[in-house]
């Protein structure tokens, strides 16, 4: 069940679980620590994913892209 | 915070600082897509500097129907597409069944033999440090290509599921394997990191 589980977690989040299969996997994961541990991190990992900031823009490359705008306008 | 509507507008009206505030708020974002479809760095920023063109260009006739976020994100992956192609890197597309978990940690009927060690609290309370997004980050470039693609506009950019099947050109269920195989992953390897304290 436990091996099961861990494959249907981004079906689950993503709400495209059945009202059946959800109320089966929501069981499970009340009683199973380790599975509702492995939500968890999953959790985790997707917010942190969500947290990851772009490198600044570099004045260069703002300078490229300005010029680049400037010679469009211009021809 | 101008909103991307109000920079529509003054970049319909050709102002140069509008076009400056756009590109400091997505040129990133974009090379970061990009890096998903072409083999380097240097090719992403071309396509990149080549969809910026595209916009100027095309600002004209952009409706407001997507988003600016989902209609950059358009012109980008059709430009990383060609130039993908270009450079011959072929796109495998990665939707083989087979299990995240290594199926030894689980034992015959099916339970967990070897089941994760807590780490998700920890992990929580570290959500502002800086080194372990960073590290995400690089996790995240290690992903297989269409697992990438999927994660970073998904997870890292927060488009919607319909704009990443249309923007990548894949069903709902395979988008979803994409991301559950990526997302499977990284937990994996940030399981390992953790695991080292």
């Amino acid at each position: 069940m436990c091996q099961q589980v861990v494959e249907l977690i981004t079906d689950y989040l993503e709400g495209a679980l059945s009202g059946g299969e959800r109320a089966r996997l929501e069981a499970h994961l009340a009683a199973c620590p380790h599975c509702s541990e492995y939500l968890a991190q999953m959790r985790v990992t997707i917010e942190l994913a969500g947290r990851v900031e772009p490198a600044a823009l570099s004045p260069a490359a703002r300078r490229d892209l300005v010029h680049l705008y400037r010679q469009w306008q211009a021809g | 915070m101008v909103e991307d509507a109000e920079l529509v507008e003054r970049l319909r009206a050709g102002d140069e600082g509008a076009f400056v505030t756009l590109v400091d708020r997505y040129h990133e974002s974009l090379v970061r897509l990009a890096t998903t479809f072409v083999p380097s760095p240097a090719v992403a920023e071309e396509v990149v500097q080549e969809t910026w063109l595209g916009v100027v260009r095309g600002i004209e006739r952009f409706e407001g129907r997507s988003s600016l976020k989902t209609w950059l994100y358009r012109i980008l992956v059709n430009r990383a597409r060609t130039a993908g192609v270009r450079e011959r890197r072929t796109v495998p597309t990665d939707v083989v069944e087979g299990p995240t978990v290594d199926p030894a940690r689980f034992d015959g009927t099916g339970a967990w033999s070897d089941p994760p060690e807590a780490w998700a609290e920890r992990a929580e309370e570290r959500l502002d440090a800086e080194d372990l997004a960073a590290r995400v980050r690089d996790l995240i470039d290690g992903l297989p290509e269409n697992q990438r693609q999927v994660v970073v506009l998904r997870d890292v950019e927060g488009a919607s599921a319909r704009d990443a099947c249309a923007l990548l050109d894949l069903s709902e269920a395979n988008q979803r394997v994409l991301l559950h195989r990526g997302r499977a992953r990284l937990r994996r390897m940030l399981e390992l990191e953790m695991g080292k304290g």
